[in-house]
């Protein structure tokens, strides 16, 4: 049947295809257009939606019924109900991961906005030397994770370290910064601080878009610098902070790749420390060194319904705090 | 009620489709091929995780495929990574053969990813009876060889002279017969000031070494069935309280671990050429490398002792396995009977020691994990003097001392909750007497659920 044909048919049978008679009052031959209309945008979007379904949406439905079952990625996963999600709640490694995950990202997160937010308030005042330092903040994020993970190692290394070295010019004797358990996750949130370009360029951005008539009026109005960054930049910006936040968060309860390097993989190979057990490193480990896919899955399922109570608080939140001139 | 029953179908069919996406392969497989030293082989032989790295593989690289013409080989290489295995294995496409560590065969063959060889063994003609016991027992799960090993690691004792001699102690006193003794070395060597390291007196190389001084003390991590974890026993604590003070009496493990990642491990300004560690117990390859960059740094070498004096070893290595569902099995234990043939190893030993002669430099064996080839190689072994003969000396003495931890169904858990155990004394976080008690509880806990599903006959 040819789509003009369907087209048809949809047309001369209204009430068989829409029940409830939602189509009822609109023109059949307005339905025809829309539906003209709506295919180049399907077309141009099957791309994007393909790869959804492929790549995101199954593996997410498909997790769900291995977080059901008991399988080893060998041998037929085997049904086994709740039995994952109840492990969980007696598995004392989950609530170790879940807590250091948690303290790094409480850590890591305003730590990464600070320094994000001055470096972008010092580019905006860089002039034309901004582009050159813009590229050069941006550069480390090009980097594999992997070496950041060894990279890690070397400059916190807390006797021959480039970090300890700097802090001992100050007289500064730097803590043990890859094996003592209360230095570890400090140690790992400063390392994070290496991909911070990414975050200064978005808000370099919303910086340049906060228009100058704002900040004249501030000062007709007799406000100094810190009043009108208080009352005109960040208003203006916290758009863009807010995503900043977000993103981070979420990034933060997935790190992985410098931690499960530094102290899992090939820069420790034995020797671990759970101050670097974050969660995802535990479900990895039960996924693929413990072959326990069903109990893995079911840690991405508690991983992902924190992520998502978290998102909405902070939505919830921001609704107070994020100004959009678009909402006035 | 039609919504309803759409809804239901829909939740039918994804229920279908999801059960049959993940059928896995596990249990079956090359049960009807046929062994046969005499046939021809023929297809295609993909192999994952083999590299021709050096010319060691390379020598035998070139033997196997000449034995195996008309077998088209396509190397996976790259040391082998459990992730593309495991997806191999999920999709229904395995290698035809793995190359896998020898501690990695006994979860693989519980779950089924990997087929016994009692009929590749037959049908070949392998002499299991010329491989080292160790190696193995490391590969066999119930009775059944799941692999076929090659090479062995061993440790011996490595330890800077001129400062043994500076210090007033003997290579004895370092070499983990006499733990007290060695204690009181490493206190008379080691260089610590103001919690600064400058000298390592001895290293015990914890956490991986801790079977090897449990070993030491006539105790074993796991029984010889591989059935019952034992690392709460008291050679197990008495070996970690030990070699930890070892750290203790430097300051602490942070601070010797931060001044040995600080090393030049592999370079001209190794510890031992720097002069900055006394003693440590590590695996012969370390031999050659110091012999290569630093041919003049002031070695002395023996074997690891036990505190009974005799050598002692933790062997580990390598192993052909034939996964489940492999395509080519024939072609598969061919390729692993001929790798680890006694003209392979020779072939390999000729290139090294073409190599090695080349380079000016002395040929120090290369331990194969099969018994007659060790002994054949041991006679081509060319003198580099003293004192790196002394280590060739007392690699071969560990050679034919070696023990090893036998296959179990949950190894990975077996060694995490051990490794864990002693990151935590290290770190601080609990008492030897604490962390092996969990770790025993862990490790019982991994075992016993694995062993359930091989005597249950589990899937």
């Amino acid at each position: 049947m040819t789509a003009a044909a369907t087209e048809r048919g949809t047309a001369a049978t209204p009430g068989r295809r829409d029940p409830q008679g939602r189509g009822r009052g609109i023109p059949s031959h307005r339905r025809g257009s829309a539906w003209r209309e709506a295919r180049p945008a399907l077309l141009f979007l099957s791309p994007w939606i393909v790869g959804f379904v492929v790549f995101t949406a199954w593996p997410m439905i498909y997790s769900a019924y291995l977080s059901l079952t008991d399988y080893d990625v060998i041998n037929t996963p085997e049904f086994v109900g709740l039995e994952n999600y109840a492990k969980l709640a007696s598995d004392e490694k989950v609530l170790l991961a879940l807590g250091n995950t948690a303290l790094f990202t409480l850590m890591q997160v305003p730590l990464y906005v600070v320094v994000s937010l001055l470096l972008a308030l010092l580019l905006d005042r860089a002039g034309r030397a901004s582009g050159f330092f813009r590229t050069v903040f941006f550069l480390p994020k090009m980097t594999p994770p992997v070496a950041v993970g060894v990279l890690f190692l070397l400059l916190f290394n807390g006797q021959n370290g480039l970090v300890n070295t700097v802090l001992g010019w100050f007289g500064i004797d730097g803590p043990a910064w890859t094996t003592d358990p209360a230095w570890v996750k400090p140690g790992l949130v400063f390392m994070s601080l290496w991909t911070v370009g990414a975050s200064v360029i978005i808000l370099l951005a919303a910086l340049r878009n906060v228009p100058e008539t704002l900040y004249e009026s501030a000062r007709l109005d007799g406000a100094g610098f810190w009043r009108s960054a208080w009352s005109v930049t960040l208003p203006m910006i916290s758009p863009a902070l807010f995503f900043i936040i977000v993103v981070n968060t979420i990034a933060g309860f997935q790190t992985f790749d410098e931690a499960y390097t530094a102290f899992f993989g090939a820069g420790n190979t034995t020797y671990s420390n759970d101050a670097a057990l974050f969660y995802v490193i535990y479900l990895f480990q039960q996924a693929f060194e413990f072959l326990n896919m069903g109990y893995a899955s079911a840690l991405a399922w508690l991983l992902f319904a924190i992520i998502m109570a978290v998102t909405a608080v902070q939505l919830i939140v921001s609704k107070r705090l994020v100004y959009y001139e678009g909402d006035r | 009620m039609n919504r309803t029953l759409r809804t239901a179908g829909l939740v039918g069919a994804a229920a279908m489709l999801l059960a049959g996406c993940a059928v896995g392969t596990g249990g079956g497989a090359g049960a009807d091929a046929d062994y046969d030293a005499e046939a021809a082989v023929e297809g295609e032989l993909s192999i994952m995780g083999f590299s021709a790295v050096d010319e060691v593989a390379q020598a035998r690289i070139d033997l196997a495929e000449a034995e195996l013409e008309g077998v088209e080989v396509e190397l996976i290489e790259g040391d082998l990574d459990i992730q593309q295995f495991l997806s191999a294995v999920a999709t229904g496409e395995p290698p035809s053969l793995l190359y896998a560590d020898r501690d990695q065969i006994g979860s693989l063959a519980a779950r089924g990813a990997v087929v016994p060889l009692e009929q590749c063994i037959d049908g070949e003609g392998i002499e299991m009876d010329q491989f080292v016991e160790s190696a193995v027992d490391q590969v066999t799960l119930e009775d059944e060889v799941y692999g076929i090993p090659e090479f062995n690691q061993v440790q011996i004792t490595m330890a800077n002279a001129d400062l043994l001699q500076a210090a007033g102690v003997a290579i004895e006193d370092v070499n983990g017969s006499d733990r007290a003794a060695m204690t009181e070395a490493n206190r008379k060597l080691a260089k610590v000031d103001g919690g600064k390291v400058s000298v390592i007196g001895v290293d015990s190389k914890l956490p991986e070494f801790l079977p090897l001084w449990v070993a030491g003390a006539g105790g074993s991590p796991i029984s010889e069935d591989g059935r019952t974890a034992q690392l709460d026993s008291p050679e197990a604590i008495e070996a970690l309280t030990w070699a930890v003070g070892i750290y203790d009496d430097q300051g602490g493990f942070a601070a010797v671990k931060a001044f040995r990642d600080s090393a030049d491990f592999f370079g001209e300004g190794n510890q031992f050429a720097t002069s900055t560690l006394g003693a440590m117990p590590m695996e012969q390859w370390y031999l050659n490398v110091l012999n290569d960059v630093s041919p003049d740094a002031p070695m002395a070498f023996d074997s690891v002792r036990g505190t009974d004096g005799e050598p002692i070893a933790f062997a580990g290595g390598s192993a052909w396995a034939i996964p489940s569902g492999a395509d080519n099995p024939e072609a598969a234990c061919r390729w692993a009977r001929v790798m680890t043939s006694l003209d392979a190893w020779q072939a390999a030993a000729d290139a090294r020691l073409s190599a090695r002669e080349a380079e000016g430099k002395p040929f120090t064996g290369i331990l194969t994990g099969n018994t007659v080839a060790d002994e054949a190689i041991r006679e081509m072994v060319t003198s580099g003097g003293e004192p790196w003969d002394s280590g060739v000396t007392a690699m071969y003495e560990a050679n034919d001392h070696t023990v090893a931890l036998p296959a179990n169904p949950a190894d990975a858990e077996f060694e995490d909750a051990m490794q864990n155990a002693v990151n935590s004394v290290l770190n601080g976080e609990a008492t030897p007497e604490e962390a092996l008690a969990e770790a025993q509880e862990t490790a019982q806990q991994a075992l016993d659920e694995g062993w359930a599903e091989i005597d249950g006959g589990g899937d």
